[in-house]
């Protein structure tokens, strides 16, 4: 039998307890372990970034973290990205400039634009492209993600 | 608030659920199912001696291994050959688990249960598979070769062989035309292999309780999943339902069915008596999902001094991997859709679809017009090179014109039918594309070049799709369809449409996608067909619907049906506002009820006084409820058509390869949403730029991918996409009441052939063989040391 | 796709943790920021039985910034690093490193020691002569550490000087001489993927703009970084009147690329010679400049 390990996450600000063995991703924990499922795996190699979570505000592949190493930590997920009020900033823009398709990967390029633009509130074409290069998505050519980003930037100045 | 949605960039309504968090993807699903994993060939040609579990059992957890040996007749069979035809003589589908021989890396022999997936991987891991390595056959020309089979009965490794020819209008066969023309040139074009590859793979989730089964598969049919999965289970077709939940995209690999997984998992989870789920990983996918577009093409083509093609004459081998489970589908769609929109005088095309020790090929976005295309417009540019005239006046020269629509290509199409074109307007479109992209202004320079490629597509291919449309007491619509999504947008352009047809608010409409539950009879999501037939379909039940809820609503108005009009979900007298009666109380009366469950209800109770007591409560031929059902059943395709222009530049230096600029002027006759017919062709000529500058599946001479992953198989980032500017032109179709063709593949087909010709105009290289990489351009250079610009 | 099974250890510092790495030996590995490992665990390439997880040992977070070179601590992230003002080359480096959110979990020093013959890191260290140290416990004298110069830390393709039971504790960056510039300049299938080619380059100036000194360490083009000194061949002279062929042919002369199914070895050979010459301009340019403008790119 495999050891397991219990662990603390605060996960979309509500501590949550949970035993999992050493080898448990991150991805995995999420999902399987505490149900939110809105965390995506695309490749479990890091490549794709459909599981790109924020831990302790910073976007990281939750494929290539063992739950076990952030223990204790802060991880955002898709599911906590919407505020009381509704969908943030970033969402809406996604739904409005149709940058999404299969959505598949979409919660990914959403944690991962939630803090580009909380680093970098108004970027360039450039910043925003290598700000998202670390994402696939096979469906949208991408045109309406940066299109999205950036309407997101001016939703976020506008509501700000 | 307006109701006429047809043509608005509407919103759409999937998005709130999948921006956050709430869209339930296959994985999503069945959080306390046992987990499935396989244990898979590791070698492209070997006979499989033995198999031994021993060392597997102590691991915990475990659940169930199963070898072939282990399945009962019906789910040991091979899998269906899904299309057959007369010309694929020697079909070989796999079994669901190898029996004696393998014929791919990554084939299934093994298949573990246990309590979840870490485990099962563990037990897969430990099982000890005895293989008699054979030689693989690997690549088309030693398949052709015939020295070694993959399938010990079928010789040469020729599945299929195919002639189709058209003679010109004088009764000349194509090598005929060709001898007489003035000018003729014959080349080799070589196309490899990509793969849909969807961010999300398959997957197969069972429950069983019993006497019902319910699977949940992340397919483009749950239909056919549904008729397959009786089948092999000796199941009554009542008994099984069959649903595509949330598919994180399809592409085409996931209109093959039923896979292994898909008759296995549902066996494991009746024999079980408890769920079993199984999620593809990435590995998986690469080595046993499908592939496409691997191809050789010698062409032989004579024409006149104008550039007007008087013969072609195409030889085509087809890689169709190691089985042959949808047929010959995709290089069919190759030979005819080769034609593209041009008249061509005289035509003929063989092809020799032959297997090779690799993963199977079945359609990809596009299926088999990528390499069509490619053909073609490779041939239209070496035409105007040879006579030194411009790349679009050649292509002009053979367009067929306005007025020679319906234009019949004399071929027989992938659905079995005439390749008639229905409608189209292409000396317009291509003006339209030159514009867009400056085609007359721009200036060639070393390194910069401009590209050009057309296609025609045909769309929306039967036999049919339906469309079931209620309307309930509540004037919510509930519309479903057979058919299922991945990504296209379907609830909404089909709820846009219920909104049209039916006046009522597209809030109140509500939309269900392959779900057999729902809807049993249908074909599937390929061949940009969805919208065309379930559109169709849908919009036909609504017309049921509004015609029954128009006659309830004239009685209750005491008005005749024809002054009635539909208006933000309210019944009216046209001209008198106020004589009106809202749908949900339409809804109420079509149902004659004995019991109120509700305040409303009592309106269509038998005391109300609403029924006369002369005739029965329901008609004879009427049905109680505001519903309908009807189908669309084409007559045949619809043909959407496109033309895309790029201007690249490289570099000098490094062969690095850049697009500079993409216009595509597009075709798909009435424009439902153009929002999500634009987010269609980006995505589409997204997946062209990866198939034309960076996507192949490279395999080694012992048939092993040595590429399968997302590291070395490279999908684009955003970083190697350019923008993509784009135009509409709305050729409606005759064909279909809505007017419209189909328009999910159409991004993606003309863009090797589009980036080949503007690199060989950067360059002055001939590009016959795509993907092309700056290494691959580094040696062409070398061999070609004084190539200068094509002017 | 699952890891195998492993036994976690999660060291609270660092003498706990080199306990645990003595006592796994070479059966066991470990983890800092696991961009790399985990990807191999996954796919099962790698089978660790003890997995040293040493994300809690915060004496490793560290980050020194001397004038004469940066300390990078083990626990370092890229992203850390990268934001780091005051050693412009180890910045062009990591701008070239994967994408930004494999940069937020990435170590420095991890990258160091998976001595990818492909990864940019390995090559800056070379470049600038910099050094890993490292730490084991010794059962006579507890705690004891050497420093591993980067001609002898990079021993072959995956393959770096660290043995089983010692732990990469930090890196070393030199700062690279007065009035010198670097650049970073490769080729990459797509942005962020490993380089087909990459060189990175350190100029130094006299006060008339002439090069005295000149080195380029060269990415893919052999197991290990390949550093060559170009010093000589730039025969004192500006920038604008180097013979800059005969510095990229120099470069190809001792450089041996394979073929791979990205790349030929031609390709390769004649990419690291353009990408020298574009590296040691830039680098020229950054060290004329009075601030040093530091680039990378292609």
């Amino acid at each position: 039998m495999e050891r397991e390990r219990e662990i603390t996450l605060v996960v979309n600000g509500a501590a949550r307890r949970v035993r999992v063995p050493g080898r448990r991703l991150l991805s995995d924990c999420l999902r399987h372990d505490l149900g939110l499922t809105g965390t995506h795996v695309g490749c479990e190699h890091g490549v794709c970034g459909c599981c790109t979570v924020l831990l302790d505000g910073e976007p990281v592949r939750s494929c290539l973290t063992f739950a076990v190493t952030v223990d204790g930590s802060e991880i955002t997920t898709v599911e906590g990205l919407a505020g009381a009020d509704g969908m943030s900033a970033v969402q809406r823009a996604f739904a409005e400039c149709h940058g999404l398709q299969c959505g598949f990967c979409t919660p990914g390029f959403l944690c991962t634009v939630t803090a580009l633009l909380r680093d970098n509130p108004a970027p360039t074409d450039e910043e925003v492209a290598d700000g998202i290069s670390g994402n696939l998505c096979r469906c949208t050519g991408y045109q309406n993600i940066v299109k999205a980003v950036h309407r997101a930037a001016e939703l976020i100045a506008e509501e700000t | 608030m307006t109701t006429r949605l047809f043509g608005e960039p509407v919103q759409r309504r999937e998005d709130p659920r999948l921006l956050t968090g709430g869209g339930r993807y296959l994985d999503d699903l069945g959080s306390g199912a046992l987990a499935a994993a396989f244990v898979r060939s590791p070698h492209a040609h070997a006979r499989v001696r033995d198999v031994d579990v021993s060392a597997a059992l102590d691991v915990d957890g475990l659940v169930a291994i199963y070898t072939w040996e282990d399945l009962p007749e019906r789910v040991g069979r091979p899998l269906p050959l899904l299309i057959p035809h007369p010309a694929l003589t020697h079909g070989r589908t796999a079994y669901p688990l190898a029996r004696d021989v393998v014929r791919h890396v990554g084939e299934p022999v093994v298949m573990v249960v246990a309590r979840d997936r870490y485990l099962a991987e563990d037990a897969c891991a430990l099982i000890e598979v005895d293989y008699e390595p054979l030689k693989p056959v690997v690549g088309i020309e030693e398949a052709v070769q015939g020295a070694q089979l993959v399938h010990e009965d079928v010789p040469g490794n020729v599945g299929a062989h195919l002639v189709q020819e058209v003679p010109n209008e004088a009764g000349r066969s194509a090598r005929e035309a060709i001898e007489a023309s003035p000018h003729t040139l014959s080349f080799r074009l070589d196309i490899e292999r990509s793969a849909s590859m969807p961010l999300e793979g398959r997957g197969v989730y069972a429950r069983w309780d019993g006497s019902d089964l319910r699977v949940y598969t992340s397919t483009q049919t749950s239909t056919s999943v549904r008729m397959a999965v009786a089948a092999a289970l000796r199941l009554p077709l009542p008994h099984v339902e069959v649903i595509a939940p949330d598919v994180g995209g399809g592409f085409g690999v996931k209109i093959v069915h039923p896979w292994p997984e898909e008759i296995l998992v549902p066996w494991a989870a009746m024999r079980l008596g408890q769920e079993v789920k199984w999620t593809e990983d990435r590995r998986e996918h690469f080595i046993s999902s499908a592939h496409e577009r691997g191809q050789v093409q010698h062409v032989r083509v004579g024409f006149d001094d104008d550039g007007v093609v008087n013969g072609l004459d195409v030889t085509i081998l087809h890689d169709h991997g190691a089985y042959t489970p949808y047929g010959i589908i995709v290089p069919i769609i190759t030979s005819t859709q080769l034609l593209g929109p041009y008249r061509i005088g005289a035509y003929r095309v063989e092809f020799s679809a032959v297997y090779t020790n690799t993963v199977q090929v079945t359609p990809y976005r596009g299926a088999g017009r990528p390499q069509a295309v490619f053909c073609m417009e490779r041939t239209m540019d070496k035409i105007a090179r040879y006579l030194g005239k411009d790349r679009t006046e050649v292509r002009a020269a053979n367009f067929i014109r306005p007025d020679e629509f319906p234009y019949d290509q004399g071929l027989i199409f992938q659905d079995g039918r005439p390749l008639i074109y229905d409608s189209g307007d292409y000396p317009e479109m291509l003006r339209m594309l030159k514009e867009l992209i400056g085609w007359d202004d721009f200036e060639p320079g070393r390194h910069r070049g401009i590209g050009i490629g057309c296609y025609v597509e045909g769309t929306g291919v039967g036999p049919y799709e339906g469309g079931h449309v209620q309307i309930t007491s509540d004037g919510r619509v509930h519309v479903s369809t057979g058919l299922t999504s991945q990504g296209q947008g379907h609830e909404t352009v089909f709820a846009q449409i219920a909104a049209t047809e039916l006046g009522v608010p597209i809030e109140r409409i509500s939309v269900v996608t392959g779900d057999t539950r729902r809807f049993g009879y249908a074909v599937g999501t390929f061949a940009s067909r969805a919208a065309v037939m379930s559109g169709n379909a849908i919009a036909l039940a609504c017309r049921k619907v509004r015609e029954k809820a128009l006659r309830i609503a004239a009685d209750a108005l005491e008005a005749d049906p024809a002054d009635l009009e539909i208006a933000d979900g309210l019944v009216h007298v046209v001209g008198t506002p106020t004589a009106s009666i809202p749908l949900s109380t339409v809804a109420v009366l079509a149902n004659p009820l004995r019991y109120a469950f509700d305040e409303e209800a009592a309106k269509a109770t038998q005391f109300s006084g609403i029924s006369s007591p002369d005739k029965p409560p329901v008609a004879e031929g009427d049905e109680p409820g505001l519903e309908g059902r009807d189908y669309y059943s084409p007559i045949r395709s619809t043909f959407a058509a496109g033309m895309h222009a790029a201007i690249v530049e490289t570099d000098p230096l490094t062969a690095a390869i850049k697009v500079l600029r993409y216009a595509v002027v597009h075709d798909c006759g009435r424009l439902i949403n153009p929002m999500i017919v634009e987010g269609q062709i980006h995505g589409g000529v997204a997946q062209g730029i990866g198939g034309a500058l960076y996507e192949r599946m490279v395999y080694d001479g012992h048939g092993q991918l040595l590429n399968a992953s997302f590291m070395d198989f490279l999908m684009p980032y955003v970083t190697e996409i350019p923008h993509i500017e784009t135009a509409h032109l709305e050729t409606p179709s005759p064909l279909n009441p809505l007017g419209i063709k189909g328009a999910g593949e159409a991004g993606v087909i003309p863009v090797s052939a589009v980036i080949a010709g503007a690199i060989e105009d950067a360059e002055g290289i001939e590009i016959d063989r795509m993907p092309i990489s700056p290494s691959e351009l580094f040696d062409l250079r070398n061999l070609a040391p004084d190539s200068r610009p094509i002017t | 796709m699952k890891p195998p099974p492993f036994e976690h250890h999660a060291p609270r510092d660092l003498g706990e943790a080199l306990d645990v790495l003595a006592e796994v030996g070479p059966r066991g590995k470990v983890l800092a920021g696991g961009q790399s490992l985990i990807p191999m665990l996954n796919m099962r390439l790698a089978a660790p039985e003890h997995l040293v997880d040493i994300n809690r040992v915060e004496s490793l977070a560290t980050l020194d910034l001397a004038p004469e070179g940066v300390t990078v601590g083990a626990l370092a992230r890229h992203a850390q690093v990268e934001r780091l003002a005051g050693h412009p080359l180890l910045r062009q480096a990591l701008r070239l490193v994967a994408h930004p959110v494999i940069r937020n979990r990435g170590t420095v020093v991890g990258s160091l020691v998976h001595a990818d013959p492909a990864a940019e890191l390995p090559a800056v260290l070379a470049l600038l002569g910099g050094s890993v140290r490292l730490a084991r416990l010794d059962a006579a004298e507890g705690v004891v550490s050497r420093e591993v110069t980067a001609a002898d830390f990079f021993v072959g393709s995956m393959e770096s000087a660290v043995q089983p039971g010692e732990l990469a504790v930090s890196a070393y960056f030199p700062t690279p001489p007065e009035r010198s510039g670097t650049a970073f300049r490769e080729v990459a299938r797509r942005h962020g993927d490993y380089a087909l080619a990459g060189v990175c380059a350190v100029v130094t100036l006299d006060d008339d703009l002439r090069i005295t000194a000149a080195r380029v360490a060269c990415v893919s083009v052999g197991p290990v970084p390949v550093v060559v000194d170009v010093g000589g061949l730039c025969e004192r002279r500006p920038a604008s009147s180097v013979d800059w062929a005969g510095v990229a042919r120099a470069v190809r002369e001792v450089t041996e690329p394979d073929d791979d199914i990205h790349a030929s070895a031609a390709y390769r050979l004649h990419l690291v010679g353009v990408l020298a010459e574009r590296a040691l301009k830039d680098a020229a340019r950054d060290a004329a400049g009075p601030w040093g403008s530091s680039s990378a790119g292609t």
